[in-house]
């Protein structure tokens, strides 16, 4: 394999109903980072059917060159059409570095793309970089739960692959008028050839989340008072998109059930963020939390040995700071999304 | 009657892992060695086809010999055969060659009964990448199907499945031809108390134990660490935030200081994927 | 219905462990049915493991089990609020084989051991509770389960299901137990560096120390403490009668806080991280609170038929001792086909003419004696601290006038009978 014959950066481009995803755009401003190092181009790829006018918007994003795929085959994703898409892009083009979104469909692609090819993938990277003479990919992740960061690297083979998570890159602030080159590209794929069919497709509105997978925990004790207090734990929960979690005391209280215990004898549980509200911190809940992310504590006390076991604390009543909380990260998040496309 | 193959990892429980914060390596004493979680609905999903539709639920898992354990969880579940290869050269495998040698175990085991799917988790909790699946689908060229949340039907004589793909904002129903390859979320089923005659046979229990010799056409360059395109090159904890400050001000500016310590992380606010 | 086994034995703590790898060694068919994920998961015991009894079972076991340190150093702590009289014994004969005890953590221990009967032969099946015994025509042909399909037979059922055995309640063997016949413990494993703890406890690589603990570590309620080296853990815990605790309207963890904060305490275990949280009963009713221990087609071992020695801390060795003799007897009982109460008594006889009966007996009024008279935790022992803290004190005044001091602090001469009494009592019951 001779790694002069592969140059430049790509971008797997998402879409959907005509919208590009939000981690598509990240991933586009990462990569520019990274071809910039490289002094090598930015490509983007796009696949689907009447998704032409969608390169415009990638150039703004920051892509020099759209490999465009648009064919009716392509209405809906499917791995193995869009696969062929790619693995013919790459094969003639032959990117060094291609990165996707680590959504659904990205890691599908890439996991069948890489196979193929075959090459080295990383999932779920949080940090990219690149060896300015080298290009080799420098993709880092969390690993084991979270407890450690790892630097993967695919030293013998191009391109070098990744699926990225979203909102951990950023995208440029798009320059209107920005302009690329357009590659258009068609392989010949009948629909016989494909052994898979989408029949349907059903948009669902409900989220659930299972405590001892969510990201975000927000956990209520006995210093909530009463349900009708506790129902300020669902309220912020909601608002941060996280589950609820309590105490021993709450659950024996009725107040949740018992899914909802963290500690050593309910569940033991390390999210990103846990919020300890109205908690005092007895060992036997702190054993079921302490490797959490992060660990922000609320509770009158100042004494509370919950601080002890928290990064961040406060002291005060929750029946008086959560509401401002609420309040306050409502503002905020309206503000940080109001320039974004639509969700993935 | 079916023969369904479902691919299980046996994991350290990643809930009770311990750092050790000078080597930054695991402390795996701490970490009891359990069944992938996603897996056993691998399995679980299996089993229930298999009393829809009869046959024959296999599993299959590369590992070092105490993987065992695992295969005999999955036969609680309701497995009936369990095979395990394992070998030194498979030792530090990553996805790719990881699915090379599964795929050669698969070929082997349809020799003893011609399979007609294959399903995996979603992914494991240690590897955490979710392209193993996809990859063994890839190489027995047969189509993958990921983020399964839901089996319709199953058509073994007209030779296709129709299947619910999860997707970010709902699902899609899909139809595909068969054998094929599916890669289950842990929404699909619930895995339920095992009854007591399935513990009785795991407990005795033998799975049919393979090395790298007892496989066919295997080229030993893409086993392990060797057939690996990936490399860790470097390990080393997440930064931990500036542990124990207490904050201070008024509750409002105290809000203020939260908010943007927690907004940093602002990538976790978002829809999140349901699994 | 599932297949029928020689024996089933409910419950593999040592006594149930124990039991089933004498019966598949001995070549029965035997189920061994465990709750816990694994046995030995929710097990607990502050740790000393006797190796006598242990090798009963299975010969120069400590060449291979996961054993924490052997133990050569002995203390006993009589504790008052800031003071403490400590005693004990080191010995180095007891740093090499054969040795004499071992400081072991259970959730290790009961999984190493419980894998060796399943080398013998036994049948394990973790995660499954035993719901109740199936009695046929008085007699018992099996258990049931908490699965689905969960009825197993045997012609002999082995209940070694701990303290509070709800199983041999349930068969009327012995009546719920009276909160003066259980005690709570409460314990904590604690993480430190083997170094640190080496250092602390002046202990060579590969030794270990224990220090019972008595009088303040339990606020004065009848009851003991103890603090374990493990080799990167310490095994810390206090139990108290039930009793006491109800009296004295104080929660067990409370207590247990107490003694990691006591000043002779908290040294030994600054810094370290608790890991584990523990509590368990301790039947301490002693030899005239055991109920029924044998039925047909049933028998009863270990805690569960309240084998503990409440003054020495002894359990897991009685426990061991009570299942090999109970698989002894089945292995008869199978020769000779009859697994009636008559059969199956020879289990009984032989544990009460054997070392275990002989202590139980023995010490069968200690529990109930120290309940009875509360001065000896609440009075003696600060007495003696007061008592050793004078005659330590360099002050000025000599040795005489301070022995005379502390005799008359003592108090009357009535009271001084009186002390002299107990002691004389305590000495009888524990003798
Ligand atoms: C064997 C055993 C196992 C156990 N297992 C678990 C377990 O798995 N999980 C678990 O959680 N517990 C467990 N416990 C119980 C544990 O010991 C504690 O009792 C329990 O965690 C206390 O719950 P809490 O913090 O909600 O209540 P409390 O201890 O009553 O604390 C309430 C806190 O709220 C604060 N507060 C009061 N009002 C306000 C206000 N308006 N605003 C802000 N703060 C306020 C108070 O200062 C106090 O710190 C176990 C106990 C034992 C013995
Ligand atoms: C704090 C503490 C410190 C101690 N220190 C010592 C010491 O230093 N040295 C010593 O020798 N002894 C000590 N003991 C006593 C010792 O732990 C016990 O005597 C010993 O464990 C008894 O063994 P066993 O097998 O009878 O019961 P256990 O060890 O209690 O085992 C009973 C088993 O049965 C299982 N079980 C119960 N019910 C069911 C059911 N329905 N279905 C299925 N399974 C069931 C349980 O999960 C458990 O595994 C201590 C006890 C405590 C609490
Ligand atoms: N060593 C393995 N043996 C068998 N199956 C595996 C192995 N590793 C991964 N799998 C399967 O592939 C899925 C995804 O794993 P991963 O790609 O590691 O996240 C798992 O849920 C398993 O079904």
């Amino acid at each position: 394999m001779d790694f002069q014959d592969y140059k430049g950066v790509w971008v797997f481009i998402e879409e959907k109903d005509g919208v590009i995803a939000p981690v598509s755009l990240e991933l586009l401003g990462a990569g520019r980072k990274l071809a910039d190092k490289r002094g090598v181009e930015l490509g983007g790829i796009l696949i689907g059917e009447n998704i032409k006018s969608l390169a415009a918007t990638i150039f703004e994003y920051g892509a020099d060159i759209a490999y465009v795929y648009d064919q009716p085959i392509f209405k809906h994703y499917r791995t193995e059409s869009f696969m062929k898409a790619l693995l013919d892009c790459s094969n003639k083009h032959k990117p060094e570095i291609i990165l996707f979104g680590a959504t659904s469909t990205g890691k599908d692609l890439a996991s069948a793309v890489a196979t193929d090819l075959p090459t080295g993938l990383t999932a779920d990277t949080t940090e990219l970089d690149v060896e300015e003479e080298t290009g080799l990919l420098l993709a880092s992740r969390p690993a084991f739960g979270g407890n450690i960061m790892a630097t993967i690297l695919c030293k013998k083979y191009r391109p070098q692959m990744a699926t990225v998570r979203s909102k951990v890159m950023k995208a440029l602030d798009p320059q209107p008028g920005r302009k690329g080159e357009v590659i258009e590209e068609k392989i010949s794929l009948k629909e016989a050839d494909i052994r898979t069919k989408v029949l349907e497709i059903v948009k669902e509105t409900t989220k659930k989340v299972r405590i001892d997978e969510a990201d975000i925990i927000v956990a209520g004790g006995k210093g909530l008072g009463s349900a009708e207090g506790f129902q300020l734990i669902h309220q912020l929960a909601e608002t941060l998109g996280g589950a609820v979690g309590a105490s021993r005391d709450v659950v024996e209280a009725g107040w949740v059930e018992h899914a909802r215990q963290v500690g050593q004898t309910g569940v033991t549980v390390t999210p990103k963020i846990y919020f300890a509200i109205g908690i005092s911190g007895a060992i036997q809940h702190i054993v079921g939390m302490k490797n959490s992310g992060l660990i922000i504590a609320i509770n009158k006390d100042s004494e509370a040995p919950i601080f002890e076991a928290s990064h961040y604390g406060i002291v005060g009543d929750a029946f008086e700071i959560v509401p401002i909380l609420i309040e306050q990260f409502k503002k905020a998040i309206s503000r940080e999304e109001v320039s974004h496309v639509r969700e993935v | 009657m079916l023969h369904i193959v479902a691919c299980i990892k046996q994991v350290p429980d990643t809930k009770i892992i311990k750092m050790n914060p000078k080597t930054n390596t695991m402390d795996r004493r701490t970490a009891p060695a359990i069944l992938n979680p996603y897996d056993a609905h691998a399995v679980e999903e299996a089993v229930r086809i298999r009393e829809r539709y009869g046959g024959t639920v296999s599993v299959l898992t590369m590992g070092p010999p105490p993987a065992v354990k695992a295969i005999k969880k999955c036969i609680e579940i309701g497995a009936d055969e369990g095979y395990l290869i394992t070998d030194r050269r498979f030792a530090g495998a990553d996805t790719l060659a990881t699915s090379y040698a599964l795929t050669k175990a698969i070929d082997k085991i349809s020799k003893i009964k011609p399979v007609d799917l294959i399903i995996c988790g979603k992914m494991s909790i240690d590897g955490d990448t979710g392209q193993v699946g996809p990859g063994i689908a890839r190489r027995l060229d047969i189509p993958p199907l990921t983020s399964v949340n839901k089996v319709v039907e199953i058509q073994q004589e007209k030779g296709y499945c129709v299947v619910h793909r999860k997707l970010e904002d709902g699902h899609e129903v899909i139809q595909s031809s068969m054998p094929c390859l599916l890669s289950v979320e842990k929404t699909i089923n619930e895995v339920p108390y095992s009854p007591f005659p399935n513990m009785l046979k795991a407990a005795r229990y033998e799975p049919h134990i393979w090395s790298v010799d007892d496989l066919e056409d295997v080229d030993i360059k893409q086993l392990g660490l060797k057939g690996s395109p990936t490399i860790v090159s470097k390990v080393w904890a997440p930064p931990k935030p500036e542990g124990g400050t207490m904050l201070e001000g008024s509750p409002q500016e105290q809000v203020e200081q939260l908010l943007s310590i927690i907004l940093e992380r602002k990538e976790l606010f978002s829809v999140k994927e349901e699994s | 219905m599932s297949e029928k086994f020689d024996a089933i034995v409910v419950g593999a703590g040592p006594a149930g462990i124990s039991c089933a790898y004498d019966l598949a060694k001995g070549g029965a068919n035997v189920l061994l049915l465990e709750r816990g994920e694994y046995p030995g998961s929710k097990n607990v015991m502050g740790g000393v493991l006797y190796r006598k009894m242990m090798e009963d079972v299975i010969p120069e076991f400590y060449k291979e089990a996961p054993l924490e340190r052997p133990i050569v150093e002995q203390r006993f702590m009589m504790m008052d609020k800031e003071s403490a009289v400590t005693f004990g014994y080191k010995g180095m004969e007891w740093g090499k084989e054969p040795y004499n005890n071992f400081t072991v953590l259970r959730a290790k221990f009961d999984q190493w051991f419980a894998e060796k009967a399943v080398e013998q032969g036994a049948v394990l099946i973790n995660e499954t509770v035993v719901l109740e015994c199936i009695v046929e025509n008085g007699k018992v042909v099996g258990v049931r389960t908490d699965r689905p399909n969960g009825d197993v037979y045997a012609d002999v059922v082995v209940l070694a299901d701990g303290v509070n055995s709800l199983l041999a309640q349930s068969l009327g063997f012995h009546k719920e137990y009276k909160p003066d016949e259980v005690a709570l413990a409460t314990m904590e494993i604690l993480k430190l560096d083997k170094k640190v703890i080496e250092d602390r406890f002046n202990l060579e690589d590969n030794q270990g120390c224990t220090i019972e603990l008595f009088g303040d570590a339990t606020k004065g309620i009848l009851g003991t403490g103890f603090l374990y080296t493990n080799k990167d853990t310490l095994s810390i815990g206090v139990g108290t009668l039930l009793s006491g605790l109800i009296k004295h309207k104080i929660r067990p963890y409370d207590l247990l806080e107490y003694v990691k904060n006591h000043p002779m305490i908290r040294p030994y275990i600054q810094g370290s991280e608790p890991q584990e949280y523990l509590a368990h009963l301790i039947p301490e009713g002693g030899y005239n609170s055991m109920g029924k221990i044998v039925g047909d087609g049933v028998i009863v071992i270990g805690d569960a038929s309240q084998l503990v020695n409440a003054i020495h801390r002894e359990g897991s060795n009685l426990a061991m001792t009570s299942g090999r003799l109970a698989a002894e007897t089945i292995l008869q009982a199978k020769e000779a086909g009859d697994f009636s109460e008559r059969m199956l008594d020879e289990y009984r006889l032989k544990l009460l003419n054997g070392f275990v009966g002989q202590d139980m007996k023995k010490y069968k009024d200690s529990t109930h004696h120290f309940d009875k008279f509360p001065q000896y935790f609440d009075q003696y022992i600060p007495m003696m601290n007061k008592a050793a803290s004078q005659m330590f004190t360099v002050d000025g005044s000599s040795k005489w006038e301070k022995q005379k001091k502390i005799w008359s602090d003592i108090g009357s001469t009535k009271e001084k009978m009186k002390i002299a009494r107990d002691f004389y009592r305590a000495w009888k019951v524990i003798k």
